[in-house]
């Protein structure tokens, strides 16, 4: 320790340290105690901050309907969770119940599809050339403000039957978050990289498919996932409105025939439906752009 | 050895429009780039060397003169002028390999040969261990090194540089420095090479042009005859130092007169600056 302590004014200019001596004074490797993966500590924190984050939600709605609460808003008729969980045993497995779900992820798959095939490639256009986008984005601007919902009456006249009119708002729903997440998707791309492929010998449509998709794939992640979102809420409005079939339309039946506890559980089917697929185009999103694992960001 | 790669400039100007006034960025350059030599472009920050070069990589056109690739008018970007950027400029969603291989893929390489020439490409580099990888897990030394390596896999005649190592530390920037002055020995190519660094210059090229303050020009040529191969000891030695004192004078006067413009006049003696024993009066 002493040597270490030695005063900087006098001494060799540079003095060396041997390695062996070095290894000796460094400090032993910790050992540390492997845990299975679901067992270490930041996992057990996730989980339980799930189960509080949930169950907060449960002990508000359990007191309110407990208590009848009655100050402004209104629990008197609220079906308590246990009512709902009934409902879930009766209704769950039935096979009308199961269409229901059935129809509207059908319409979700269809509606959603259908605005991926035409607005990634239109938005890759349109975030490439800008006479395209002077083409596109007018119309694009006057049409994006009017919600999905409001495209219903217009949907029915303009559509032959029930369903196809409901599919297409799902797909104006999901559309223009794709549409213009993907032209901004490209629009912030560096350019360098652009050069660079040039460089590397890429024509005009191999850029298309090599570097401006894969260059915007994550913007049109974000794209995907927001519109998802959109398409479920303009899928539920339509079904309430016009449909036949369809957790909407379970759920407004359920109004109309003052079985509360079935809104409730469709409200419940809606939500986990929507997370489902949200989380699919998240996992989707992770297995086709591996790199960005590794991609610098500042989530902690 | 190829006698291809002839890069001839002939009196290219550029000028552009900014806010309405025309900025004159190049004024009739001439330049040549021998096949076979290592030539770097020097100059103060914003004399339009990056521009020339771009102009020869075919991103961007004269506004009059033409640049030449052996007889041949350059029109737009292509394969036989391989570019290294500053920003390495690597695809990101592509692993090491994969980005090496890209030129070969847009020229229709069948994917075992451009596989295996990738390899061996890495492997000249010591890179070949990381060839899974993705450039967001490198460091940029490296990232830099691949750069280089992707620009010549498709064996261009020449390579264009801009400024490749301005974004590493010092360290890292002398050790590639020695890299590719060996990778040029080996492969033999035309290099145009767009430095602010005198000494990287000096250390890396057979002629190195020095340009002036906006508008560019053309302000001096410099040979220079150090032996090769060139090793980190020679840019100690006495003939190194002579030729980076000269240049360093050069470009000191033109970095003055850059300034000089941006703070119009007399301002540079108020930032406490040095400006040596010709005055700041005898230079603006």
């Amino acid at each position: 320790m002493s040597a270490e302590a030695m005063p900087a004014t006098d001494g060799p200019i540079i003095r060396y340290f041997e390695r062996e001596k070095l290894d000796e004074i460094a400090a032993p490797a910790q050992k540390t105690l492997r845990l299975p993966f679901w067992f270490s500590s930041d996992r057990v924190i996730t989980v339980v901050s799930a189960c509080l984050s949930i169950g907060c939600l449960f002990v508000i709605w359990y007191l309110g309907t407990r208590y009848r609460i009655n100050l402004f808003i209104r629990f008197q008729n609220i079906p308590t969770p246990h009512e709902v969980f009934v409902q879930a045993g009766e209704v769950i497995g039935s096979t009308k119940f199961l269409i229901n779900i059935g129809m509207s992820l059908e319409r979700i798959l269809l509606g959603f599809a259908i605005a991926i095939i035409l607005g990634v490639p239109l938005g890759l256009l349109t975030g490439r050339y800008r006479r395209i986008r002077e083409l596109v984005m007018p119309a694009v601007e006057v049409l994006r403000p009017i919600p999905a919902i409001a495209w219903v009456p217009m949907s029915i006249m303009l559509w032959p039957s029930n369903e196809s009119s409901i599919i297409f708002i799902t797909f104006i729903g999901a559309f223009f978050p794709i549409l213009l997440n993907t032209i901004h998707g490209v629009e912030a791309m560096d350019g360098v990289l652009l050069r660079a492929a040039q460089c590397l010998g890429a024509s005009e449509p191999r850029l298309f498919w090599h570097v401006i998709l894969p260059g915007a794939l994550s913007q049109i992640f974000t794209g995907l996932a927001i519109g998802m979102g959109v398409a479920w809420v303009s899928l539920i409005a339509a079904e309430m409105i016009s449909g036949q079939f369809g957790v909407g339309y379970y759920t407004w039946e359920a109004y109309s025939l003052v079985n509360y506890p079935a809104i409730v559980l469709g409200m419940i089917t809606i939500g986990m439906l929507g997370l489902l697929c949200s989380g699919a185009i998240r996992l989707i999103g992770r297995l086709t752009m591996p790199w960005l694992a590794f991609a610098p960001g500042s989530r902690k | 050895m190829s006698d291809k790669g002839f890069i001839d400039v002939q009196g290219v100007s550029i000028q552009f429009a900014t806010r309405g006034s025309i900025v004159q960025a190049v004024k009739s350059v001439s330049l040549t780039v021998q096949p076979n030599e290592f030539v770097s472009l020097i100059g103060p920050s914003g004399c339009g060397k990056s521009t020339l070069l771009n102009i020869v990589a075919g991103f961007a056109k004269a506004s009059s003169g033409q640049a030449l690739l052996d007889g041949v008018p350059i029109t737009g970007p292509g394969s036989e002028r391989g570019v290294v950027f500053q920003q390495y400029s690597l695809f990101p969603w592509l692993t090491v390999r994969k980005n090496v291989e890209f030129g070969l893929r847009m020229s229709g390489v069948a994917r075992g040969k451009r596989e295996s020439s990738a390899r061996t490409l890495l492997g000249l580099a010591g890179l070949l261990a990381f060839e899974n990888h993705y450039p967001d897990q490198l460091s940029g030394g490296m990232k830099q090194r691949i750069g280089i390596v992707r620009a010549l896999a498709t064996s261009p005649q020449v390579l264009l540089m801009d400024e490749p190592f301005g974004a590493l530390d010092t360290q890292t920037r002398t050790v590639m420095q020695e890299i590719l002055t060996n990778m040029w020995q080996q492969f033999r190519i035309s290099v145009l090479f767009v430095t602010h660094d005198i000494e990287e210059a000096v250390f890396l090229s057979d002629r190195i042009y020095v340009m002036t303050a906006r508008p560019g020009r053309i302000k001096a040529e410099v040979r220079v005859p150090l032996p090769r191969p060139r090793m980190a000891a020679m840019t100690e030695t006495p003939g190194f130092m002579e030729l980076v004192h000269k240049l360093k004078g050069l470009i000191r006067e033109e970095s003055i007169a850059a300034m000089g413009s941006e703070l119009k006049s007399g301002g540079l003696t108020g930032f406490g600056m040095d400006v040596g024993p010709q005055g700041v009066g005898q230079l603006l």
